[in-house]
């Protein structure tokens, strides 16, 4: 996994709330059986004016010129900016995948579906909670502001807006510690294999129907 | 100090080890496997040169790409095809069981755990799917993780997690004829939204619950996760113990009366505490049909749909406005008069043998109107297929001018060839009417099979309970 630290982005706004992990990556892109190439297929039935198909060459298709990611001014955006439930429905990990391949490093919202947040830490995606009030203000200044760029330091868990100003934001220590670092955490979990062993020996006794 | 929740006995008898700020490494009973979110973690395993933990706590299943019509000629998508043959391989070379495409057992993952007793009372169950709530009936703890989790459970048998807050939600009182688990589902969902749950485990508790039959309190953990809890549950009682006797993979003899003896523990202790309590009276509940792209989109059959300038607030407002021009409403068309294109019965939400019973009663006599292109049923394994057509159910629907066709997940998502085209409305029993979920532009209207029934009868929705 890629190691997030610090990250200075240009941001783009995703104005709707309950964004889908079906919208972020539709079902027919699932068939693949790698783990990258979701990044041309990101929103994709927003993105095109055609039906997206697996394996098509995405530079060649029509663009709809009113999806935001289509807009000039987010070319090479890393941050999105979104609204409550991001990542609702199904647990599809193509979807921060696919985020990531497109380029975006960190996506900010006043919640997230649970799934789609702990999905994102499996990949180097960070998703950073912050209150809706915070997110309208973000939302108003990338909308007023070309250009407009956020500084994510997770290190110090603060979001430095372009005026200075600083905010604050929570990460699980463990997330945290794995994230900055790039750590899988099967290797981790591994570490600990004694106590999973003690674990089966007493529960084989308690619950045999089990390991059966 | 205050009693245990259902879901404090279910975590704590999986802690393998707590670190100081809660991260927990959660022990896995079992570990349900499809061929969508599976491969990356099959390969993730074999490139760090990685072995299952336990492969017996494994079964796997091919149901979301799997054709539904002429099985016997194979796939014909080829990139559907590889996404199953990689599941066959990766369960063949690492020793999982496998109960493939033509196997009489095959089904949607969340069918096939629970009528093969591969779902039990008081295991922690996991699969690469949101879905995996519905185990939860059986008072497990059940939750739907991402490939990078499939990967840790298949390798170290454990997930790290964080325990989540704990809801109780009671419904008190006795469903009336007509209403079903799924309009309670629904129900919930449009109290509380697609959000309400997020950070919970959601206990479904109170009368009309212990009402349900064990295929109901599936319908309703199966879309706890559309009100943003991962896992929904339900406490242990006879049903359940009535229900998990004598299946293919459930214990027998002595091993049943102990594992028996502790599922009976499996409840919320009277003076337990829940972060948040939300309550629905079950006479107040009427069948529901979603008007728009969320499963909060949600109004009862007998109303019309909603006018955006009644939105709660700013956002809202947008969301409302832009689902009823994807869906084509107008604001303030009674329910009763929207015509379907296509009928859907099926999915893990609504694919049982109960659900094709209660959509046969509709349908029993009476003809598909002309209107309506396509009714297809699709039952959710092979084993409910043939119980159905040993009930005569199959020529019930085909006499009504619907379709009966093999079992997987098919347009419930439309990974396979089963799909609307752009524009087509379809009355769906299955969890999302989210933009594209059925084929790309098309437009779902979620309700229970009965409706979905009636609906396929009269060429638009009707109140089942008049029909």
């Amino acid at each position: 996994m890629t190691p997030f630290t610090r990250l200075l982005g240009l941001v783009a706004p995703m104005d709707r709330a309950n964004v889908d992990t079906d919208a972020i990556i539709p079902k027919q892109f699932l068939k693949s059986i790698k783990r990258s190439g979701f990044g041309p297929n990101l929103f994709d039935e927003w993105r095109y004016l055609d039906v997206g198909e697996p394996g098509q060459d995405c530079s060649a298709r029509p663009l709809n010129p009113d999806f935001v990611l289509n807009q000039p001014r987010y070319r090479g955006v890393q941050i999105l900016l979104a609204r409550d439930n991001f990542g609702c429905g199904s647990s599809r990990e193509h979807a921060p995948w696919a985020l990531q391949d497109y380029g975006f490093r960190a996506v900010i919202a006043p919640s997230f579906a649970d799934i789609f947040y702990n999905n994102c830490f499996k990949n180097g995606l960070l998703p950073i909670v912050l209150s809706a009030e915070t997110v309208d203000r973000l939302f108003a200044e990338t909308f007023a502001t070309p250009g407009y760029r956020l500084d994510i330091d997770l290190v110090q868990q603060t979001v430095t807006l372009p005026d200075g100003s600083t905010i604050g934001f929570a990460v699980d220590e463990f997330r945290k510690y794995c994230l900055l670092n790039g750590l899988d955490d099967i290797g981790l979990t591994l570490q600990k294999v004694d106590k999973i062993r003690a674990y089966e020996a007493r529960r084989r006794a308690e619950a045999p129907w089990l390991f059966v | 100090m205050a009693g245990l929740t259902l879901y404090d006995k279910l975590w704590q008898a999986h802690v393998v080890d707590e670190a100081k700020d809660g991260a927990t490494l959660l022990y896995i009973d079992r570990h349900l496997v499809h061929e969508v979110t599976s491969p990356q973690a099959f390969e993730g395993l074999r490139l760090a040169g990685r072995k299952p933990w336990r492969a017996k706590s494994a079964i796997a299943v091919p149901d979301h790409n799997v054709p539904t019509t002429q099985r016997a000629a194979g796939i014909a998508d080829p990139v559907s095809r590889l996404q199953v043959e990689t599941l066959d391989r990766n369960c063949a070379d690492f020793g999982i069981e496998e109960f493939k495409m033509n196997d009489v057992r095959q089904g949607i993952v969340h069918v096939i755990g629970p009528e093969e007793g591969l779902t039990l009372p008081g295991m922690t169950v996991v699969c690469g799917d949101s879905h995996t709530s519905t185990h939860g009936a059986f008072g497990a703890l059940a939750f739907g993780i991402g490939t990078s989790e499939v990967e840790h459970v298949l390798a170290t048998q454990c997930l790290v997690a964080k325990k989540s807050k704990a809801m109780r939600i009671t419904v008190e009182g006795v469903l009336g004829q007509g209403v079903t688990a799924k309009d309670v589902a629904l129900a919930v969902i449009g109290r509380i939204g697609t959000a309400g749950g997020t950070g919970y485990a959601v206990e479904f508790a109170g009368s009309a619950i212990r009402g349900l039959s064990l295929e109901g309190r599936m319908t309703l953990c199966n879309m706890a996760i559309e009100a943003g809890a991962r896992a929904g549950m339900v406490a242990v009682d006879d049903k359940t113990l009535d229900y998990v006797k004598g299946r293919p993979y459930a214990p027998q003899g002595a091993q049943w009366e102990q594992a028996a003896a502790w599922w009976r523990t499996l409840h919320t202790d009277p003076d337990a505490r829940f972060d948040a309590e939300v309550s629905l009276r079950a006479e107040d509940i009427v069948p529901q049909v979603t008007w728009g792209t969320s499963p909060e989109m949600v109004v009862t059959v007998d109303s019309r749909v909603p006018d955006p300038a009644g939105a709660p607030n700013a956002v809202k407002r947008q969301d409302w406005e832009r689902a009823l021009q994807y869906m084509g409403l107008a604001a303030g068309t009674p329910i009763q008069e929207i015509a379907v294109d296509k009928v859907f019965i099926g999915s893990c939400t609504n694919s049982r043998i109960e659900d094709l019973r209660a959509a046969a009663a509709v349908v029993k006599g009476r003809r598909k109107a002309d209107g309506v292109k396509l009714a297809m049923v699709v039952p959710g394994s092979g084993l409910i297929k043939r119980q159905a057509e040993q009930e005569g159910l199959d020529r019930v629907f085909v006499d009504a001018g619907f379709e009966w066709r093999e079992p997987g997940c098919s347009m419930c998502l439309a990974m396979n060839a089963d799909r609307l085209e752009p524009g087509e409305r379809c009355a769906s029993t299955s969890n999302r009417n989210f933009e594209g979920r059925q084929g790309a532009g098309g437009r779902t209207h979620l309700v229970s099979p009965a409706m979905a029934a009636a609906a396929a009868i009269a060429g638009h929705f009707v109140d089942v309970r008049h029909f």
